[in-house]
């Protein structure tokens, strides 16, 4: 039981169709994730994982099965599992240091307001943003913003980082600097990071795990893939690495021949 | 702002306004009622007339208190601002709870939505005799116009503002386990506020249009009531003289309501150029 972080238990989602017989959308996922683990969901679009990372959130609720987080059952969103999404989130009309702050003031009501600003400030500098602290969202870059978003979350020390697809509204050269700032993080803070991406370079990079999502409708876990690469890790040198080809190649194998899906 | 830009704006408008003097001069030749400009300059700033006649202008003394029935000009003004803005903040009060009522909740929405649609067409002048009968009395009928005329398009704007609200900002307000209220006051309101103001800002608008007809219809003082009463005294320049000081009010209105919104808006600071 120690090790069991977070568990889902033969997780099944539901959508009504009016008229219909209802959609379903993920059935029967079985997960175990251990602490400080990273693990990455891939598929294809329309496999459910963002729904799955919703139901983990507790943004959206499973029609039937269960997942704990440290044994307790998950009923609802709080800040034990912060989520970074796709489209940053942030609160427009608050600065860089407001939009954080609000999220601590609100999960730490305890703290004094000098602790409160080493608390937004550490965090701050922990994705080296220090510079753009007093700049409302609308000045800074998208890939400014997706830090300040991991910087948020972060800062509520939540048990569960959950990313939705986090870099994926990023062109590559910036998606690439954030997973090695997402990765630098990680070795200074450990935490259970879940992401879900669809870019198998990114799964194999930042991940312990990659689980493989089977194609919707009725998506659920088609293989798990242990990434067994030393931390720090280095994209360059990576890619003459053995087990980085392995690992690229039993995905790109899961995704364009197993479960190969035409676009729609 | 190039010097050939600034030179347009100040002598493009003064070109117009000498056509429209101009124009206008000619039509009061063929025109036997209508007052020519220099019979409204005269109305307006006092001097002696073709006939030798000296009269003092609206505009030379604004100020003066004959009786409560005989005021001068800026006391008619204040007192339709004054009912204008007592409308207008009841109508604030009241329509953006409302609005956030109803743009939050589907229930709200369906119990209140049908009524505000059969409403909001009915000329605020309709409700006057109505509220004439109940008031009984000047102030409070004005007062009442203007609210039901202010009420409008603040309630359909702060609807349409918490209806803009983000599903992100709501899921991140989740996460972090805000209470209805902090929900409110952090993501709804902020979102809302450039909305309401722009609904503010509209009211202001009709509600100075309407103030004039509505005392007109009620009597006793006001710039409308003053208008009609110099129609009613043969004083016919002056009603020329009412529709520009009506028009400049009402510009300024609109421009302070306009700087004091765009101050709430935060897509207005701070956002990269």
């Amino acid at each position: 039981m120690k090790n069991k972080f977070l568990v889902l238990e033969n997780v099944e989602k539901r959508f009504p169709v009016p008229g219909k017989k209802d959609y379903v959308a993920v059935t029967g996922v079985n997960l175990e994730i251990q602490k400080d683990e990273i693990v990455s969901i891939i598929g294809h679009s329309g496999c459910g994982k963002s729904t799955l990372l919703n139901m983990i959130s507790g943004l959206d609720m499973q029609t039937s099965g269960h997942i704990f987080l440290k044994g307790k059952e998950i009923t609802g969103p709080g800040p034990d599992r912060a989520v970074v999404f796709q489209n940053h989130s942030l609160l427009p009309w608050l600065t860089v240091y407001d939009n954080i702050e609000m999220a601590v003031k609100k999960v730490m009501p305890e703290l004094s307001s000098k602790e409160l600003r080493e608390r937004v400030e550490k965090f701050i500098n922990l994705v080296n943003l220090g510079p753009a602290k007093d700049k409302y969202p609308g000045e800074i870059s998208g890939g400014m913003k997706q830090r300040v978003g991991i910087a948020r979350a972060l800062s509520i020390k939540p048990d569960v980082l959950l990313m939705d697809e986090p870099f994926g509204a990023l062109d590559s050269l910036t998606r690439a600097n954030l997973q090695d700032h997402l990765m630098r993080i990680q070795q200074k803070v450990k935490n259970t990071v879940v992401i879900i991406t669809h870019d198998v370079d990114e799964a194999v990079l930042l991940s312990d795990r990659v689980i493989m999502m089977t194609n919707g409708p009725a998506a659920t876990i088609g293989e798990i893939l242990e990434v067994n690469l030393e931390r720090p890790r280095d994209r360059v040198a990576l890619q003459e690495d053995h087990e980085y080809i392995r690992c690229r190649e039993a995905i790109l194998e899961f995704l364009y021949k197993k479960f190969a899906k035409e676009d729609e | 702002m190039s010097k050939n830009d600034l030179l347009s704006r100040i002598i493009l408008p003064l070109l117009t306004f000498i056509a429209i003097v101009a124009l206008w001069a000619e039509l009061s030749a063929y025109i036997e009622n209508l007052p020519s400009p220099h019979d409204v300059w005269l109305a307006a700033f006092g001097g002696i007339t073709p006939d030798g006649d000296v009269i003092t202008g609206v505009l030379t003394d604004p100020f003066y208190i004959n009786s409560d029935e005989d005021k001068g000009i800026f006391w008619q003004v204040l007192a339709s601002l004054e009912r204008v803005l007592a409308g207008f903040v009841l109508a604030i009060v009241v329509g953006v709870p409302l609005g956030l009522a109803i743009g939050m909740s589907k229930k709200v929405f369906y119990a209140l939505n049908p009524y505000i649609q059969i409403l909001k067409p009915v000329s605020p002048l309709a409700w006057l005799p109505l509220f004439l009968l109940i008031f009984q009395a000047i102030n409070p009928t004005a007062i009442a116009t203007i609210f039901i005329t202010s009420i409008w398009p603040i309630i359909s704007n702060t609807i349409l503002g918490v209806q803009n609200v983000n599903k992100d900002y709501i899921n991140v307000a989740r996460i972090l386990k805000f209470s209805p209220i902090e929900m409110v006051y952090q993501i709804m309101l902020p979102v809302a506020v450039p909305y309401i103001f722009t609904g503010m800002r509209l009211s202001l608008g009709i509600a100075w249009i309407v103030i004039v007809a509505a005392e007109m219809l009620t009597g006793g003082t006001g710039i409308g009531f003053w208008i009609w009463d110099e129609y009613n005294n043969l004083n016919y320049p002056n009603i020329i003289v009412g529709i520009i000081i009506v028009g400049i009010v009402g510009w300024i209105l609109d421009t302070v309501m306009g700087k004091i919104s765009d101050f709430f808006d935060y897509r207005k600071r701070g956002t990269a150029s």
